[in-house]
């Protein structure tokens, strides 16, 4: 079932929170909806859903337009952040749920519905829980029967909203591969939402970066790590550095700045904006050197060292036992040398959204 | 170190547990116990011979029929409409909706007399509503009718009170996941909301019940307290009262307290099991 996309928007009390999504995600793929909150990534998928309504826009499943459908009718398996199971009833009764509500033509029989049940149970390994009720579970427990009630009606998609994010690391990394797996053995076209890059990475086919209601980038891991498509997508893949530059030639040129390890790049002269990530860049040491070392921290492995030019402060991360890092105490003075970043042109002004940058790992604590 | 030897104990965040403790049990004993127990003490004086003769006079019977039969139809009045009246205040914005939310409080604010006192003065035959209900044959004032009105005024935000915070606290994503698996409105109210509501709205609605049983001050306004009629329980053991006839009142009273208690019991029996599932929250 493909999904097409086109023109959406969405504002919320004169809040715009999709400003024009254009997305088509192929029959059988796996796609991760990455951004900080307020993006707008939930509430597409919640327009998926039918949970919620665009302003303007087109919606097609396999052709068909869902626009005029109601979320009961577009047998969709929607997984909610916080698994919203029905409280009263046994883990049995909420798996069986969909398929009991029917209407009594299309109803199957109380022993379908039981065996049908038992094999979802079966397949998501929780077959000793049927009789428990959700107060009973664990978080990763109720997770699973959240998503076996929204496979039990066998949906022609399978929307997550964020969901691994109210539980712990552990669990997290366990669901992660097991519903990797889900995925691929009932080969159905699955979206999730969430905000966590190496969630989305790990488990998407491809990922689709979102930003104050707007698709950033799409592509897979290396594509968006190497070759961020614009300053939010490089600021919200952990660039927090940057620097302004001079183009000259399709190069990086800057006092103590050495580009010789940047690619030269095909963009006009000027100023631009570079972006780095702390760990590629290395620190060398010059009595003359630009910047100044201000604090040094370890957490054994890598070394944080915070530098400073009287202008700006930031971080870099290097190997502890590197031999660059020798000598590199509070009151050095240093030059850098990029390993890898992303040029963007134009002055400043491109980061007078800088707040944007401290985007929280992990947004929500429930 | 002698301290060393000390018992170690815990302290608590508020100072003067035992004391404020103390200070309540006190006060429930005096206010709400001593009261109960001297009316079942009352009672026993009787006899149960005598308790039984008191009961089962026909005027007793008929009076404690009227108010089971008022109480009851009022009780099934508000258990729908306070359900309807709590959803419109919880699930729906209007203009004027914080007004209709403080008018729902008029009924435990207002002095039942004048609850009753008005409501006489709109029914009877030549006020507001009695002159065309009149005309179309209906009369209210004085009759069972006018006791399950006075009942049902007084008891409605019982229900409505119990309802709203739990409809209020209603996780919407259990209604929006029922809707992506196919229910239909209806199958959401019945088999996601109403479960969720239920122990309140049965803890709201025995305690609407209890209370139009033992509603005094509106109904005799307007029922006219005809006896075998419209006379209810509560007004003849304030009969039986003035007559010098403590015994006689005391069972009385004592029919009602049981009537309330058994009520409570059960209520409480279905609330528990219907909560059994539901989550702390």
């Amino acid at each position: 079932m493909s999904i097409v996309i086109e023109h959406m928007t969405k504002s919320f009390d004169g809040t715009a929170v999709l400003r024009g999504i254009d997305l088509t995600i192929e029959s059988g793929e796996l796609v991760a909806l990455l951004g900080p909150s307020g993006s707008g990534k939930t509430t597409l998928l919640k327009i998926i859903a039918g949970l919620e309504w665009p302003n303007s826009g087109r919606l097609a499943v396999h052709g068909a337009d869902w626009l005029h459908l109601a979320a009961q009718d577009r047998r969709i398996g929607f997984v909610f952040q916080h698994y919203a199971l029905f409280p009263h009833m046994s883990v049995r009764d909420n798996i069986a749920f969909g398929l009991s509500v029917r209407p009594r033509a299309q109803r199957p029989g109380k022993a379908v519905i039981a065996a049908k049940v038992d094999q979802l149970l079966e397949f998501l390994q929780i077959a000793h829980l049927g009789d428990r009720y959700p107060a009973q579970l664990s978080g990763g427990q109720r997770q699973r029967v959240a998503l076996g009630r929204a496979l039990a009606i066998e949906p022609t998609v399978l929307l997550l909203d964020e969901p691994f994010g109210a539980l712990d690391a552990a669990v997290r990394r366990d669901l992660r591969a097991w519903l990797r797996q889900v995925h691929d053995e009932t080969g159905s076209t699955t979206i999730f939402v969430t905000h966590d890059q190496e969630e989305a990475f790990e488990l998407a086919d491809r990922v689709v970066v979102m930003g104050e209601g707007r698709i950033e980038q799409i592509g897979n891991a290396d594509q968006i790590h190497d070759h961020p498509a614009s300053p939010f997508v490089a600021r919200f893949m952990g660039a927090t550095i940057e620097l302004p530059v001079m183009l000259q030639a399709g190069r990086a040129e800057a006092q103590g700045l050495d580009p010789s390890r940047l690619p030269r790049r095909a963009l006009p002269d000027g100023p631009a904006t570079l972006f780095l990530r702390p760990a590629d860049v290395t620190p060398l040491a010059d009595p003359a050197g630009r910047w100044q070392v201000a604090h040094r921290t370890s957490n054994g492995a890598l070394l944080r060292l915070e530098l400073t030019d009287g202008t700006g402060q930031f971080g870099i991360d290097l190997p502890r036992r590197a031999p660059e890092a020798q000598g590199l105490v509070p009151g050095a003075r240093v030059n850098l040398r990029p390993e890898a970043g992303t040029i963007f042109p134009g002055p400043r002004a491109l980061a007078s959204q800088a707040a944007t940058a401290a985007f929280p790992r992990k947004e929500k604590s429930l | 170190m002698s301290a060393a030897a000390a018992p170690i104990r815990a302290k608590r965040v508020l100072p003067g547990f035992s004391l404020s403790l103390g200070t309540t049990l006190l006060y429930v004993g005096l206010v709400i116990l001593i009261p109960v127990v001297a009316l079942v003490l009352k009672g026993a004086e009787i006899g149960p011979a005598r308790f039984w003769a008191i009961v089962t006079a026909p005027r007793t019977l008929a009076a404690l029929r009227v108010t089971l039969t008022a109480a009851a139809a009022a009780t099934v009045f508000n258990a729908f409409y306070g359900l309807l009246m709590a959803w419109v205040l919880t699930r729906y914005d209007f203009p004027g909706k914080r007004i209709l939310d403080a008018l729902m409080d008029i009924p435990f604010a207002l002095p039942t007399a004048v609850a009753g006192i008005s409501l006489t003065a709109l029914y009877s035959a030549n006020g507001w509503f009695g002159a065309p209900l009149a005309g179309a044959g209906i009369e209210l004032v004085y009759t069972l009718g006018g006791v399950i009105l006075a009942m049902t005024f007084t008891s409605i935000p019982f229900v409505v009170r119990a309802i709203q915070p739990v409809l209020e606290d209603l996780d919407p994503a259990l209604e929006q996941a029922a809707m992506t698996l196919g229910a239909r409105p209806f199958a959401i109210f019945r088999r996601v909301v109403l479960p969720a509501i239920l122990p309140a709205w049965l803890a709201g609605s025995t305690v609407a019940f209890a209370r139009s049983l033992g509603e005094f001050g509106a109904v005799v306004f307007i029922a006219g307290n005809l006896p075998f009629k419209t006379e209810i329980a509560a007004l003849l053991a304030f009969i039986r009262l003035e007559e010098y006839d403590y015994q006689g009142a005391a069972a009385i009273a004592l029919v009602l307290l049981l009537f309330a208690l058994i009520l409570l019991v059960v209520s409480n029996l279905i609330q528990f099991r219907a909560a059994r599932h539901l989550e702390a929250r």
